[in-house]
């Protein structure tokens, strides 16, 4: 009950008239960026870093609370609207909501989507007010060797669990760590990579990384492949659900919850697989029922994937909060926005800045409230942002990309820098290298480094040091477990119910390609 | 990312790129560029001075990072040898049956680049109403005055709004004086 208790101080520490409008001003542009077509929630957050240079972090986080919940809201619906997925947690919710919209159900998938999003959303925060610090309270008590291996495990998970081709995964990986090398040695104070470059010795900005590589890279990605032909937006009234839709939606909204918080809590990240979870879950029990409308449009289908993606994105300020460790991309930028502020991330977040991380879930809980009053009366309005000519907005990202990479330092070669990472993004678009792994190991990668050498200092320059705690062993068996899981599991052949919904995937992919 | 999508070499996305059938030699130039980039860490690594009382010392970490980036550049290469192709990435405004426009890229990359190099003196008002309209015309855009009027509305409001509500001082360059 303590945590209430701070909960509520966190609502005293938001609740004035400035800070709300910083949460509407967040959630306004959150879902104005991520609707904009390809534009995800991490680009959203990542471009709209700078917005908040110049005010204090808790103002700051409020603005970025809703920026997140509404770059994902966005991203659902670009998803049901126009049939493509801006991240890979959507193509769930492009499945059957497409359909729905092609129906004539626009409305109806959109509210299903609005509506589940917030309670995941309300629901999963409120499990991170009870767990994190919770967790946050033992993960002080690790020593550098467990947090190190936990470091590994995120990155492990992250790369070769999640990629389609875990070589790809790790080639990105260790992309990123190259980058996080560059710069001043945390001890000796040498430079790194600098190639004599007093402005490389400063380390690069994670934002220039961030924007650079999502923003950039996408924007000249699209360029190289820009569909000439314009594209189908299905016309959308204003979201409502009849009580026949409620009755249907809100056992998917409650089980795609449950689905999703676990994945996003433990440090596997993602929210890929518990909306797929959810999606044949639901499937599988309207079968049962003898109701399968999937395939033509079920909402179950939208309400459940919608709300394990949003319970997930909840889900990952956990290990956000709790031990310092971003498991997907969106909180990656979000840790890179603490660092900005000078505050460390790690297992003493919680008690060293208690105030901000309470401001920053209450701020979640009312931007997520906001976000449904204030967007399902502006869905119509949002659904007109798809028609924006497409060289204007990549023009328009471009030069916002610019503007957030120059208003860190001001300096000139920063931009010279994004200007390579982008072109370092467009080449990991081309090879199919996942950009998550790359701005994992950008993030953590110098974090890492100095766990190491407290490491090796305790034990003296002993090897085993790394494992002389029972914790880190238990994590390294679980890496282990990671690694070698996929390639046991691709030797088996897949269940049948996933190859059938690959079969709709792929059908769907087909329909959005042309 | 694991989406079902990714999993299957033979949706739309993959056959789109012109290369040659089971084979994608481009891949090739990525894997060289890895082996480059480590071996160079690695080498960077042996210019460092070990200090004292630090048994892992600044050049652990590059020497490790070096050596897995070669080992993954070698595993790339082989790969590709083998037939290995890589599933370009999709999206909503991306066509990829078109063969790459890598001219539109590298005109990008100009307007970035005289970004990069007048924003200095030309301040940001100026640079980025130009990197706006340049943009727009390099995608296709041929509605050039409106584009110039919509870079400078929103150059010109960018820099007010990080001057007045931020407290970033953008350069105003030759403006200086008339913002």
């Amino acid at each position: 009950m303590e945590n209430l208790s701070l909960l509520m101080d966190g609502f005293g520490s938001v609740l004035t008239p400035q800070n709300l409008l910083f949460a509407a001003i967040g959630v306004l542009l959150g879902t104005f960026v991520g609707v904009l077509p390809g534009i995800g929630p991490a680009m959203a957050v990542a471009l709209l870093l700078p917005v908040t240079y110049g005010l204090d972090p808790i103002p700051a986080f409020i603005m970025f609370a809703g920026i997140y919940y509404g770059g994902m809201y966005g991203g659902s619906t670009t998803a049901i609207l126009l049939n493509t997925p801006g991240e890979s947690a959507s193509v769930m919710t492009a499945l059957e909501g497409n359909l729905m919209a092609r129906a004539g159900r626009a409305a109806q998938a959109l509210a299903t989507a609005a509506i589940g999003s917030f309670i995941a959303g309300t629901i999963g925060t409120m499990l991170v007010v009870f767990f994190a610090p919770a967790l946050a309270s033992v993960a002080v008590a690790i020593g550098a060797p467990s947090y190190f291996a936990l470091m590994v495990l995120a990155m492990v998970s992250v790369t070769s669990v999640l990629g389609g081709s875990p070589l790809r995964g790790f080639i990105a990986l260790f992309l990123g760590l190259t980058i996080g090398l560059v710069g001043l040695d945390l001890n000796t104070g040498q430079p790194r990579l600098s190639f004599d470059q007093p402005l490389l010795a400063d380390r690069i900005d994670v934002v220039v990384v961030a924007v650079g590589i999502f923003a950039l890279g996408e924007a000249l990605w699209v360029a190289a492949h820009l569909r000439r032909s314009p594209v189908r937006v299905i016309p959308v009234g204003r979201p409502w659900m009849d009580r026949a839709d409620l009755r249907r939606s809100w056992g998917p909204w409650l089980r795609g919850t449950a689905y999703g918080f676990p994945f996003g809590a433990v440090p596997a990240g993602g929210a890929e697989i518990p909306t797929f979870l959810s999606y044949i879950t639901e499937k599988r029990l309207a079968a049962r029922k003898g109701r399968d409308e999937f395939g033509r449009g079920a909402i179950e289908g939208v309400a459940g994937p919608e709300a394990a993606n949003n319970a997930s994105a909840a889900g990952t300020f956990v290990p956000l909060l709790a031990l310092g460790l971003p498991v997907t991309a969106t909180s990656a930028v979000m840790l890179a926005a603490l660092q900005g502020y000078g505050i460390e991330p790690g297992p003493s977040l919680m008690t060293d800045q208690p105030e901000l991380v309470w401001a920053l879930l209450a701020s979640l809980l009312i931007g997520n409230a906001l976000l449904l009053v204030l967007n399902l009366p502006l869905a119509p309005l949002w659904a007109k942002l798809l028609r924006i000519p497409r060289p204007q907005l990549y023009a328009g990202i471009l030069f916002f990309a610019a503007l957030g990479a120059y208003a860190t330092n001001l300096q000139a070669f920063d931009l010279f820098l994004l200007v390579l990472l982008g072109l370092l993004g467009l080449a990991m678009r081309r090879f199919a290298l996942p950009v998550l792994p790359l701005i994992l190991g950008v993030i953590l990668g110098p974090l890492m480094e100095v766990q190491l050498r407290q490491a090796m200092a305790i034990s003296g320059g002993e090897v085993s040091g790394l494992w002389s705690e029972p914790l880190a062993v238990v994590i390294y068996v679980v890496v282990a477990l990671a690694v070698l899981a996929p390639i046991v599991l691709r030797r088996v052949r897949p269940a049948p119910a996933a190859v059938a919904v690959d079969q709709d995937v792929r059908e769907k992919e087909e329909e959005g390609v042309r | 990312m694991s989406t079902p999508l990714d999993t299957h070499p033979d949706t739309p996305g993959a056959a789109a790129e012109p290369a040659a059938p089971g084979r994608d030699l481009a891949q090739l130039g990525l894997a060289g560029a890895l082996v480059l980039v480590g071996a160079y860490t690695f080498y960077d690594a042996t210019t460092l001075r070990i200090g004292f009382g630090d048994p892992v010392g600044p050049r652990v970490f590059p020497y490790v990072i070096g050596t897995v980036t070669v080992l993954l550049g070698v595993l790339l290469a082989l790969a590709t040898l083998r037939g290995d192709v890589p599933e370009a990435e999709g999206g909503e405004d991306v066509d990829l049956r078109q063969p790459a426009d890598w001219l539109t890229v590298l005109k990008l990359v100009g307007v970035l680049m005289v970004t990069v190099l007048t924003i200095s003196f030309l301040g940001w008002a100026i640079t980025g109403a130009i990197l706006f309209a340049g943009s727009a015309w390099s995608l296709g855009s041929r509605t050039l005055v409106r584009d110039v009027i919509v870079g400078v509305v929103l150059s010109v409001t960018s820099w007010y709004a990080f001057h007045e509500g931020l407290g970033v001082i953008l350069p105003a360059g030759i403006l200086d004086g008339v913002l």
